[in-house]
C-alpha cells in the first residue's frame, strides 16, 4: 500500500503488464530514453530496451497503424499519443481499421491495441493542449473508451484495456496526472471496463459524470453534504460502451439528474447519457434533466480568465448541484 | 405594504457583515437608493442604499451587530403599491414577505413533475394536500413520499415493473383500489414477485374470458386396475411413481388431436388453432402456483409423460423451473384430485381456451345392468372459454375423453 500519483499508477500498470508478458510493448513520441513527455512511460525504456519501448515518427497515423498491424500479429501494442489533440490523423486508422477488424474478418481476427492519449484542460494549454476529444470517438461500436477518474481506477482500468482483447482508447486527464493522489493496494485489481463505479450514494440528486469532473463533484458533493443535500454521485469509468443499467438505476433513484462533462456541451457523451435518461426514466423525473459543460465554443482559449470560464470546475458544479437540488 | 432589507453580500467570499452605524432611524422617510447603514466586512467599508422609497418601520439590527448575508436588518412601509404579488425587479437585498409569496402560489397552476404524476395517481394523492417544498412551491418527490409516510399508506415506492418480469401487459381492468387501512397487529404481505403475476394473470382471465363450465363422471375401475398392477414394477425399474395424471394426459392428448378447436388460443381478432400439443401442468407449493408445459404430449408414451410430470415438479418444488420451462402451453391441465377435490371450475390459463380439472378418484355405487356395483369414479371438470368454444363441440371432447379413459388398458394404452 503506498500513496501513488495517477500518473504513476499508469507507469505502474504498464510496467507491470510488461513484465507479466512479454508481448506487450510500448510505441509512441518520446516514450523511449525521455520517459513520454508527462513521463508516463519513465524507466520503461532503461527495463524493458529497445525493442519494447520503440520510440516513433511525429506520424499519429503510423503509431496507429504499426500497433494495428502488430496487434495483428499476436502482439500487444501500448501505443501513446503525446497529446489526444493530436490523434485526429489516426482517426482513419483507428476507426476504419482497428474498431472493425474483428466484425470484417467474421471474428478470425482481433485487434488488441490499446492507445493512450492525455485529455483535457485547465492546464493553460490553449487550443492544442487541452481538448476532450472523446465524443468524436463515441458512436463507433467496435471501440472502447475507458476515462479513469482516480489513480487506482487508472491502474486497475489501464491492465484491463491491455489485457482486452479489441481495441481500447485510454484517455487519461492530463492535470489529474499529478493532482490525484491516493493509496492503491499493492495487489490492486483489474477493474472490468464497461461498468460504471458508484463513487457516493444519495437521496436527493444524481450526477453522472467521468475523468476529472468526478473528483470535483465529489467535492462539491462533501460541502453540500453540510446543508443536507445528499448526492449519488456516479463515475461513468468507462464512456463507450456506456453502463445503461447503472444510469438508468441511479436517475431513477432519485428522479433529478446533473450530467457533467468538460467537453463542449452539444453531441457529447453526456448527450447521450440524457437521451438514455430520456428514453427510460419519464416517469421517474423530478426535474428537466440538466447538463453542465463547455460552452460550445471551437476550443479552449488561452487567456486565464477566458479558460476558467470555459472549464467546469467544483464551484459551477455546486451551483448546478444545489439549484438542482432546490427545484 | 411592508417590505424588508437583508444584509447585502458585499464581496464574492463574505459571508456576514458588522453593522456600524445606522444612517436613519425609525419613522424616517427615505427616497429610493438613499444610504441606509454603513456595513463592515472583512474586506469592505460600504454603504447600504435603500431599495424602496417609504418609511422606515423597524430597525431589526443593532449598531455593532454582526449577522450572516441575507439576514433581515430593517423593513420599511412603502405607499401606493398594491399588494400584486408581482415579483420586484429590485437588488438581493430584497426579500419578498411570506404573505406576498402565498398568493402568488394559490393564483399559479401547479407544475407537476412525471415521477410526482405517477406517484399521485399510483397512491390516490390529493395534491393540494401535499405540501410543496421544491422552487416556486413545486410539490417534490420527496414531498409526496414524506406525505405518503405520513399518512400511513402502505408506501410502495418503487414498484415500476422490470423487463425481466413475466410478461404481463399492465391490465387496463384492474382498477387500483384504494388501501384499506391497516389493523397493527394484521400481518402485511408485500404483493411482489411470482404472487403479483398469478393475481394479474388471474384478474386478467376471470375479467377477460367469459367461463363457462360441464363436469362429466367416468368410470376408471379399468385404468385404477391397470395402473396398480404395474405400479411397483415401474416404480421399481424407472426410480419414479406411474401416476394416474400421466393417463389423463395420455388421454386428453389423443382427444385435443381428434378435437383441435380446443387446443387453441384467442388473439384478439382471430382464433388460432395450434398444431402442437402442449400442455400446461399446474404445479404448486404453499405460496406458489407455476404452470410448466410438457410439449408435444401426443407424441409421447406414458412413461415420457410421467417422466417429464416427476421433473417438472421437482423443478418447481426446488424453483428451478426457467423460462422455457413455462412457454408454448396450449391447453391448461390441474390434478385437483391430489387434495381430494371432487369438483371445482377452473380459471382458464390465458389465452388458451380450455383448461381441465381432474378430481379424485372415488369408489362408489354404481348401477350396472340394474345391478350395483363399486366402481372406481372420478369427475373431470371443464372451463371453456365461451367466445372460442361452445357446448356441443367440449360436450363432444368430453366425451371422447371418457371414452378413451373407460377402455384404457394394456393393449390400448402400452407404458412403454
Amino acid at each position: 500500500m503506498a500513496v501513488i500519483s495517477y500518473i504513476e499508477a499508469i507507469n505502474r500498470a504498464m510496467r507491470e503488464e510488461m513484465e507479466r508478458d512479454e508481448r506487450v510493448f510500448i510505441l509512441g513520441e518520446d516514450v523511449g530514453k525521455r520517459g513520454g513527455v508527462f513521463k508516463a512511460t519513465e524507466g520503461l525504456h532503461e527495463q524493458f530496451g529497445d525493442e519494447r519501448v520503440m520510440d516513433t515518427p511525429l506520424a499519429e497515423s503510423a503509431i496507429a497503424g504499426v500497433g494495428i498491424g502488430a496487434a495483428m500479429y499476436g502482439m500487444i501494442p501500448v501505443a501513446e499519443i503525446q497529446f489526444a489533440d493530436f490523434i485526429l490523423p489516426a482517426v482513419n486508422q483507428i476507426v476504419s481499421e482497428a474498431a472493425k477488424l474483428r466484425y470484417r474478418s467474421n471474428n478470425d481476427w482481433t485487434c488488441p491495441i490499446t492507445i493512450r492519449a492525455p485529455y483535457g484542460g485547465g492546464v493553460h494549454g490553449a487550443l492544442y493542449h487541452s481538448q476532450s476529444i472523446e465524443a468524436i470517438f463515441a458512436s463507433q461500436p467496435g471501440l472502447k473508451i475507458v476515462m479513469p477518474s482516480t489513480p487506482s481506477d487508472a491502474l486497475g482500468l489501464l491492465k484491463a484495456a491491455i489485457r482486452d482483447p479489441d481495441p481500447v482508447l485510454f484517455f487519461e486527464h492530463k492535470r489529474a496526472y499529478r493532482l490525484l493522489k491516493e493509496e492503491v493496494a499493492d495487489d490492486q485489481d483489474v477493474i472490468e471496463i464497461g461498468k460504471a463505479n458508484r463513487v457516493l450514494e444519495g437521496e436527493d440528486i444524481t450526477v453522472i459524470t467521468y475523468g476529472l469532473c468526478v473528483e470535483f463533484a465529489k467535492q462539491a458533493a462533501e460541502e453540500l453534504k453540510e446543508t443536507g443535500v445528499s448526492t449519488e454521485l456516479i463515475d461513468l469509468r468507462c464512456v463507450y460502451p456506456l453502463d445503461k443499467e447503472t444510469i438508468i438505476e441511479a436517475s431513477k433513484k432519485t428522479g433529478k439528474v446533473l450530467l457533467i462533462t468538460e467537453d463542449n456541451k452539444e453531441g457529447s457523451i453526456i448527450s447521450e447519457v440524457a437521451a438514455i435518461v430520456g428514453e427510460e426514466c419519464l416517469f421517474d423525473l423530478d426535474a428537466p434533466i440538466t447538463r453542465l459543460a463547455a460552452p460550445n465554443v471551437p476550443a479552449m482559449p488561452y487567456a486565464p480568465p477566458l479558460e476558467k470560464a470555459f472549464m467546469v470546475d467544483q464551484e459551477k458544479i455546486k451551483s448546478a448541484m444545489l439549484k438542482l437540488a432546490q427545484f | 405594504m411592508i417590505k424588508t432589507i437583508t444584509m447585502p453580500q458585499l464581496g464574492e467570499s463574505v459571508t456576514e457583515g458588522t453593522i456600524s452605524q445606522w444612517l436613519i432611524k425609525k419613522g424616517d422617510v427615505v427616497e429610493l437608493y438613499q444610504p441606509l447603514l454603513e456595513v463592515m466586512t472583512d474586506k469592505v467599508n460600504a454603504e447600504v442604499p435603500s431599495s424602496f422609497s417609504g418609511q422606515v418601520e423597524t430597525l431589526l439590527v443593532e449598531e455593532g451587530e454582526t449577522v450572516a448575508v441575507g439576514t433581515e436588518i430593517c423593513t420599511i412601509v412603502v405607499e401606493g403599491e398594491a399588494p400584486t404579488g408581482r415579483d420586484d425587479n429590485n437588488n438581493d437585498a430584497t426579500v419578498a414577505s411570506e404573505t406576498q409569496t402565498e398568493e402568488v402560489d394559490s393564483n399559479a397552476s401547479p407544475r407537476l413533475s412525471p415521477v410526482v404524476m405517477r406517484l399521485a395517481q399510483e397512491h390516490q394523492v390529493p395534491l393540494d394536500k401535499v405540501k410543496g417544498t421544491g422552487s416556486g412551491r413545486r410539490i417534490t418527490k420527496k414531498d409526496i413520499q414524506a406525505y405518503l409516510s405520513q399518512t400511513e399508506h402502505p408506501v410502495k415506492v418503487e414498484s415500476v415493473p422490470t423487463e425481466s418480469e413475466p410478461d404481463i401487459a399492465k391490465s387496463k381492468w384492474t382498477k387500483k383500489e384504494k388501501p384499506k387501512p391497516s389493523f397493527t397487529a394484521d400481518h402485511e404481505i408485500p404483493v411482489t414477485g411470482i404472487r403479483k403475476a398469478i393475481a394479474e394473470n388471474m384478474v386478467r382471465s376471470t375479467t377477460e374470458i367469459p367461463h363457462a363450465w360441464m363436469m362429466i363422471e367416468v368410470d376408471v375401475t379399468n385404468l385404477v386396475n391397470y395402473r396398480n398392477a404395474e405400479k411397483e414394477a415401474f416404480k421399481a425399474s424407472e426410480g419414479y411413481n406411474l401416476s394416474y395424471f400421466a393417463f389423463f394426459l395420455n388421454a386428453v392428448a389423443k382427444a385435443l388431436k381428434k378435437f383441435p378447436q380446443l387446443n387453441s388460443s384467442w388473439q384478439g381478432d382471430k382464433i388460432v388453432q395450434h398444431k402442437d400439443i402442449n400442455l400446461s401442468i399446474a404445479v404448486g407449493n404453499d405460496t406458489e402456483l407455476y404452470v410448466p408445459v410438457i410439449k408435444n404430449v401426443d407424441e409421447k408414451s406414458i412413461k415420457g409423460i410421467a417422466k417429464e410430470v416427476h421433473v417438472l415438479a421437482h423443478k418447481a418444488r426446488h424453483g428451478q423451473l426457467s423460462k422455457a420451462d413455462m412457454e408454448d402451453g396450449t391447453f391448461t391441465m390441474n390434478n385437483t384430485g391430489t387434495f381430494g377435490s371432487v369438483q371445482s371450475m377452473g380459471v382458464i390459463n390465458y389465452p388458451q381456451a380450455a383448461i381441465l380439472q381432474v378430481e379424485s378418484i372415488v369408489k362408489r355405487p354404481v348401477i350396472i345392468n340394474d345391478m350395483f356395483a363399486a366402481r372406481d369414479m372420478v369427475n373431470l371438470c371443464l372451463s371453456l372459454d365461451h367466445r372460442i368454444l361452445d357446448g356441443v363441440i367440449c360436450g363432444k371432447f368430453m366425451s371422447h375423453v371418457k371414452e378413451i379413459l373407460e377402455n384404457i388398458s394394456g393393449d390400448t394404452t402400452p407404458i412403454y
